[in-house]
């Protein structure tokens, strides 16, 4: 039977795909599993996989051209299968289609480009749906699941979209949900209400009266997320000393790290001790997490991105830093994968190395905290009644009020603060 | 336990009822000299007397008006339709007169009344005598309905009917009269009304169900178990009041369910009890709550239409494969 190659959700957000290359050419011999193509999504470039065998016998949308995802863009099928059917589905649609301007330049040949194919396009025709437990959400359609399967689902933490259903119409039902969560099938990465911080402890604390009514009120004011600034002037002498020891005792390794690998690690080992800024808002409890996955903004070309180093806490800031300049340096190819930039509990943005002296970042959902970090500048201040020059770097962070009031943000900044201007406290 | 038929567990509890309470009087059409068309009424002529045991008119709505008034007036009646297919004739007093009496003199007059006879088909008695006919009186506010399954409920769910200060369609099963079961031997066996009756446990699948249908919910349950299938089997009893959490106990459990009825399934009994489990069960529900009811058509005459068109025990499997995705 012929199978649907479908353009395919591969990350969280992904609405539509731009086809960066063809990994296999009309005619060649296709296996379950093959890679078929890259696909560049709104995160990064994706590799897409083959979900039915036999020979690539169409391809609708060429290198350059952007399809919404759902939308059908090859077709894999025998030989001497007939395809024309599935040609007249998306030639129709393409055809009525205005030419794409974006992907003209870069097609080989007057094929259709963007093929913005119709919504109902049946889920993908491969020969055995129920052997691939997890595989990408059906192109396009609403989930069919029963109640009860949705309500297992959120409570095994499964993401139902990975789930294939065995019910009348692949509806999803008890029975794949307990089979997924025997199968691995994690829950939803997108989701903000089930965001499960990829194996993340945590703890879920019932929400107060009182914290309620923070939340309602303030939300009313600058919502949803209502969002107080602290800012925390740092000296930073010590942990200029410290880096440059570090990368004394590093040398014979030939490694290096950097200011912010440190400031990364005292942040981590600080928000260990504040569990109450390292938290999400739910409605009716605040999740608080006890180990640290930090997101770490990262600018690419035309955006960015923050990937995110996982149980921070638990690491050594030579491994913090081999780690965030591989997912940097990955960032900027967009070759990240989704669970490398999903799955944090709070976030840094630094704006050092640009000369900001100091900004606000905006929080990323669900997450309650962000801290935007300054440049080191130069600064005279009073040291014991002397006025004398200091390196000195600001830092502001922006906070969920529903999750974090004045006092508990001023506290972990103190603790942060006594962290880089005395760095062994770290290792406390 | 004393093993008797349905028929003799009304008699019972009928006499038992007069005997205790010199109010209860029986009327209805051959209910005296006859001893009643289904011979429920057997003997309480002689025992109680006619002014006790009053045969009627053949006029529905002339005698179902003068027990509703005897009511007023303190007494409480128990009238016999010979079957409750002939009771539309009467039904202007039950639902107009008598469900509506207590709201309507805000309390000064209570209608202790009991609307009793056989609902439903039995064999080849054609259109219009083959009707089962609880959602008409389910349907209004004030009146509670009764369906008993086997001896023992008959004999205490009629007790309870008797003793309720509300009126009370009371229906029976004219191919239950026969049916022989364990009933206590004991004058105060009453059921209390509004309480169902977990017949089969299993925990795969729900057939919820009343009246005469039990018995073929307990057929297919017991076919299904030899398929390895467990079906719980909740006989309401009584379809108003309803037994809710007894059905979301049970729906709960299985996830699955199927609800089975003689009647037609056009606004039927079955259709009140979906829509109640899924504003209340909704996320425990893993398929779409099935119906097996009579087909939607006047009960054929020829025997082997009828037969087609009456729930089944097979039917009831059919459905209880379908929500369980076999």
């Amino acid at each position: 039977m012929a199978t649907k190659v479908h353009m395919e959700a591969l990350s969280p957000t992904m609405e539509e795909g731009q086809l960066v290359q063809w990994l296999k050419g009309e005619g060649d011999a296709i296996a379950n599993g093959d890679l078929l193509a890259e696909i560049e999504t709104d995160k990064a470039t994706m590799e897409l996989v083959a979900r039915g065998e036999g020979l690539l016998r169409k391809i609708f949308l060429d290198a350059g051209g952007i399809a919404e995802v759902g939308s059908v863009i090859a077709v894999i099928a025998a030989a001497d299968e007939d395809i024309s059917g599935i040609e007249g589905v998306t030639g129709g649609a393409a055809a009525a289609a205005p030419a794409d301007e974006a992907s003209a330049p870069t097609a080989p040949e007057p094929a259709p480009q963007a093929v913005s194919a119709p919504p109902a396009v049946p889920p993908p025709e491969t020969s055995a749906p129920a052997v691939v437990p997890a595989a990408s959400p059906a192109p396009g359609g609403r989930i069919k699941a029963s109640p009860l399967a949705r309500r297992l689902a959120e409570e095994m933490g499964v993401d139902i979209t990975r789930v294939s259903g065995s019910g009348p119409g692949g509806r999803v039902v008890k029975r794949d949900v307990e089979t997924a969560k025997a199968a691995g099938v994690a829950a939803p990465v997108a989701a903000p209400a089930t965001w499960a911080s990829d194996g993340a402890e945590y703890e879920d604390v019932p929400t107060s009266q009182m914290r309620k009514a923070i939340a309602k009120r303030l939300v009313t004011s600058i919502g949803p997320v209502p969002t107080f600034y602290l800012t925390v002037d740092v000296d930073m002498g010590r942990v200029m000393e410290a880096r440059k020891s570090i990368n004394t005792m590093l040398e014979k390794d030939g490694m290096r790290i950097s200011i912010n690998d440190i400031l990364l690690k005292a942040i981590a080992a600080a928000l260990r001790q504040h569990p109450n800024c390292n938290a999400q808002w739910h409605d009716g409890f605040v999740r608080r997490f006890s180990s640290v996955h930090l997101g770490v903004a990262v600018a690419i070309e035309d955006g960015l991105i923050t990937p995110v180093v996982k149980n921070a806490h638990a690491k050594g800031i030579a491994q913090i830093s081999a780690e965030v300049r591989e997912l940097a340096g990955r960032a900027r190819d967009k070759k990240l994968l989704p669970d490398e930039y999903t799955g944090s509990t709070f976030t840094v943005s630094n704006l050092g190395m640009l000369g900001i002296r100091e900004f606000t970042a905006i929080i990323n959902p669900p997450e309650a905290g962000i801290l935007a970090v300054g440049g080191i500048v130069e600064t005279p201040v009073v040291v014991d009644g002397q006025v004398t020059v200091r390196p000195r770097m600001r830092i502001t962070m922006s906070c969920d009020h529903r999750v974090i009031d004045g006092a508990q943000g001023a506290r972990f900044l103190q603790t942060l603060q006594g962290m880089l201007e005395e760095p062994t406290a770290i290792l406390l | 336990m004393a093993v008797i038929t349905y028929r003799e567990a009304l008699n019972e509890a009928l006499r038992e009822e007069m005997e205790r309470d010199p109010d209860v009087f029986l009327m209805g059409e051959d209910v005296a000299e006859y001893d009643g068309a289904y011979k429920i009424s057997k003997g309480l002529l002689e025992e109680f007397g006619d002014k006790r045991v009053v045969d009627s008119p053949i006029s529905e709505l002339g005698f179902t008006g003068l027990c509703v008034g005897a009511s007023m007036a303190g007494l409480r009646p128990v009238v016999e339709f010979m079957t409750f297919n002939f009771a539309f004739l009467a039904i202007d007093q039950v639902i107009n007169n008598a469900t509506k009496m207590y709201y309507m003199s805000d309390g000064q007059f209570p209608m202790p009344i009991v609307f009793r006879g056989p609902t439903g088909a039995a064999l080849q008695l054609s259109a219009q005598h083959s009707q089962a006919c609880e959602t008409y009186y389910s349907h209004a506010p004030g009146c509670k309905v009764v369906t008993p399954a086997t001896p023992a409920d008959a004999k205490g769910l009629l007790k309870a009917s008797i003793r309720d200060n509300d009126p009370v369609a009371f229906m029976e099963g004219e191919t239950l009269y026969n049916f022989m079961g364990e009933v206590p031997e004991d004058d105060d066996y009453v059921i209390p009304l509004g309480v169902a009756d977990l017949k089969n446990e299993g925990s795969d699948v729900s057939i919820i169900t009343h009246g005469k249908m039990v018995h073929v919910a307990l057929q297919a349950a017991a076919k299904l178990d030899k398929d390895n299938i467990g079906a719980d089997v909740l006989d309401l009893r009584t379809i108003r009041p309803l037994d809710m959490d007894a059905i979301l106990k049970t729906v709960k459990k299985t996830n699955r369910v199927v609800y089975l009825e003689e009647g037609w399934p056009y606004a039927g009994t079955g259709a009140q009890i979906v829509s109640m489990i899924q504003e209340e069960a909704f996320d425990h529900l893993d398929a779409p709550i099935l119906r097996v009811t009579q087909a939607d058509i006047p009960m054929p005459y020829a025997k082997n239409l009828e037969i087609l068109a009456k729930p089944s025990a097979d039917r009831v499997i059919e459905a209880c494969n379908k929500v369980l995705y076999r």
